[in-house]
């Protein structure tokens, strides 16, 4: 038998939290009883999309179900239990020449949650997001039974679960294709960005000759420096091109406590962030350097438990994209509010998305978009999160549910033209709502 | 290393032998269920094992099939030089007081069929040119302690029985790994509380992969646990009597 414990749980911003009755089995199968459940993964999203809908729910965490079931070593095909995490995909699949399609900013995410929350990266503008490498998915539904589902079969539940947040059914399998690589080294090239016309157009010119392309943006930068940052471009170096053996794992540092509230106030986080700036500005952004992949992709989990660093009340993500048909000037309205609010700290991310997917709830769409961290100070901070919101929905818009813990439910609806069809679909595979989380309460109406 | 896995599929068991496949040794999975020792197979292989990977039932809890299930292993795999037996049952010691029908199996498992399999499998390997036999214990068995005594004695038995198997074979090169985890985090462990020094199974299979290598007769895992376990056995038994973990 497999145990539960009643844990306190929340996401990576550690705001909110909730307690839960969490269960972490090798086999993942729905519980006979028929009573709700949370599926969860790593717990990597920041807000809470996987925090029970209320104290006490049942929550799956799926990290324990990892193993692989089939490798096709001359396409890149990859079957597995949806609990295996990128971080393992990486160590086992990387010295072998492949890498994920698409990976977010952290490694500690499991394969399940990279479909449930259709997660982009920095190639997004090219490769597009995560869904679109998934070829299968066993999807166990709220009546129990395991349904396959794909882009040509049982497309709906499969458009539906992409990106559908565990809101669909448990994914117990995952079907995708990695990508060859020929080393596991970057050829990067950074460059500092004056401000944020610079820093859009950069991104843009970008786009066409390098896989992977993201800015990093002082965003406490304000008047004409406002945007001001880094531009970064990337792809996997070729054999001829780096070292011949891999790089080594980097030393990993963790942060031990729950850091005291007064570290990352405004004036400190300004002395930061102009370092930070001012160190790469000097940096001469001319010849490529060769560089391990993991710094280029996931530089902070060289930092364990770094969300300790907002203190106990914890932070929220901010992440919005704007349409390029809408401009600039959204983006720069976002950049400044939140400066004004002086609530942002560390840098933001700026990165030029792809089309959209045809995944119903699936985040990114053409145009330009921005994840800032803000520290959880309570209804001033929710109330600057319902602001940035009025100007993403003008700007038709929307915010990454895998990042959100605020926003109104009137708002999300107002941000999301598919969101009737996925409760077409949802309403067919869950009409009880089996599947259901805080976010799912918060957004969704569902009942607690 | 040409090596049987006797709860292979899951938790500390499943972590090892994906060492191992990785590595190139042959891995043969021995277990109850037929479905998931082909799921585990299967994962060894597309994560690109190098050697042979097979399975076969195996049931802690029917002495009579071990015979026959080291025979199909050992022709599995082209002559087993290792044995691993990471399975053994564990319930809490509320379950066992109360219940004597549960406490007899476990009892069973974890001592007598794990015992019967270790010494066929010694005789076997000490008839050919020797091997390694690593059985997984407990720090449970290193000192009695009211709150789980009952799962620390089946372990206890077994550590005795695992020092002694080390000894008497010693000279017909059949060398015996005897770990002893402390808590680790694992599905069997699920519900716990999670004291101190808890590992994670990736970490302890590491260190049992080292001391499988090596032959060491007492491998702690997390390490720590073999000092912590020193302070507990010196502890005089009127401490014992007040503490109450």
């Amino acid at each position: 038998m497999d145990g539960v414990s009643l844990e306190t749980v929340a996401g990576w911003g550690r705001h909110p939290v909730a307690l839960g009755a969490v269960s972490r089995p090798e086999h993942l199968r729905l519980p006979p009883d028929g009573l709700a459940v949370l599926p969860r993964g790593l717990g990597r999203s920041y807000g809470d999309a996987a925090v029970p809908a209320a104290p006490g729910a049942r929550v799956l965490e799926t990290s324990r179900a990892d193993r692989a079931l089939a490798f096709a070593t001359a396409s890149g095909l990859l079957t597995c239990e949806a609990g295996l995490s990128l971080d393992e995909v990486v160590r086992v699949f990387l010295p072998r020449g492949w890498f994920p399609p698409v990976t977010p900013g952290t490694r500690f995410v499991t394969v399940g949650g990279c479909v449930a929350c259709d997660v982009h990266g920095k190639n997004h503008h090219r490769d597009g997001s995560f869904g679109g490498f998934v070829e299968r998915l066993v999807v166990q539904t709220a009546d129990g039974r395991l349904v396959e589902c794909g882009p040509t079969r049982e497309r709906e539940l499969f458009l539906a679960t992409v990106g559908g947040m565990g809101l669909t059914g448990l994914i117990t399998e995952v079907t995708f294709r990695l990508v060859p690589v020929q080393t596991a080294w970057m050829i990067v090239e950074t460059e500092p960005v004056a401000g944020l016309t610079a820093m859009l157009d950069g991104l843009r010119a970008a786009a066409s000759a390098w896989p992977y392309t993201v800015g990093w943006i002082d965003c406490l930068a304000r008047g004409p420096a406002l945007g001001r940052g880094i531009l970064m471009r990337g792809r996997h170096a070729a054999r001829g091109e780096a070292p011949a053996a891999p790089p080594s794992e980097p030393r990993r540092i963790s942060v031990p406590l729950d850091a005291p509230g007064w570290l990352l106030r405004p004036a400190l986080m300004r002395g930061f962030n102009s370092a930070y700036y001012g160190r790469r500005a000097r940096r001469p952004g001319g010849p490529a350097r060769t560089v391990p992949y993991q710094g280029f992709f996931y530089p902070l989990d060289a930092i364990g438990g770094w969300n300790r660093l907002y203190g106990r009340r914890g932070f929220l993500q901010y992440q919005c994209v704007i349409p390029r048909a809408a401009g600039a000037a959204p983006v720069a309205e976002v950049l400044e509010r939140v400066a004004a609010a002086g609530a942002a700290s560390f840098l933001a991310v700026i990165k030029d998305c792809g089309p959209e997917a045809d995944a119903y709830l699936s985040f990114p769409l053409e145009g330009t978009t921005l994840a800032l961290d803000l520290a959880y100070h309570g209804a001033a901070t929710e109330s600057l999160v319902h602001e940035l919101n009025a100007t993403v929905i003008a700007a038709g818009g929307r915010i990454y549910l895998a990042k959100d813990a605020a926003t109104r439910a009137q708002d999300f609806a107002r941000m999301v033209p598919r969101l009737d069809e996925w409760r077409r679909v949802r309403d067919r595979w869950d009409p009880e709502r089996r599947f259901r989380s805080a976010l799912s309460v918060r957004l969704l109406g569902d009942r607690p | 290393m040409k090596a049987a896995i006797v709860g292979g599929t899951r938790g500390m068991g499943r972590a090892l032998a994906r060492l191992l496949a990785a590595r190139g040794d042959a891995v043969v999975l021995l277990g109850r269920d037929a479905h998931e020792l082909a799921t585990s197979a299967r994962d060894l292989t597309a994560r690109g094992a190098q050697g042979a990977v097979a399975t076969g039932r195996l049931d802690l809890a029917e002495p009579a099939g071990f015979a026959a299930a080291l025979d199909a292993a050992d022709a599995a795999a082209g002559g087993l030089d290792a044995l691993v037996v990471t399975a053994g049952d564990f319930a809490v010691q509320d379950d066992l007081e109360r219940d004597p029908e549960r406490l007899r199996h476990l009892l069973e498992v974890n001592f007598t069929a794990t015992a019967t399999l270790c010494q066929l499998a010694a005789e076997r390997f000490a008839a050919r040119c020797g091997g390694t036999i690593c059985a997984f214990s407990s720090v449970a068995g290193d000192r009695a302690r009211r709150s789980n005594y009952l799962y620390g004695a089946s372990k206890a038995g077994l550590s005795a029985f695992l020092e002694g198997l080390g000894l008497a074979y010693r000279d017909r090169h059949v060398r015996v790994v005897c770990v002893r985890p402390g808590f680790v985090k694992t599905a069997m462990t699920a519900g716990l509380p999670v004291p101190p020094f808890a590992g994670e199974p990736d970490a302890v299979a590491q260190i049992v992969l080292r001391g499988l290598d090596r032959g060491t007769p007492v491998v702690y895992a997390p390490p720590v646990w073999r000092f912590v376990m020193l302070a507990i056995r010196l502890l005089p038994r009127a401490v014992m009597r007040r503490v109450r973990f």
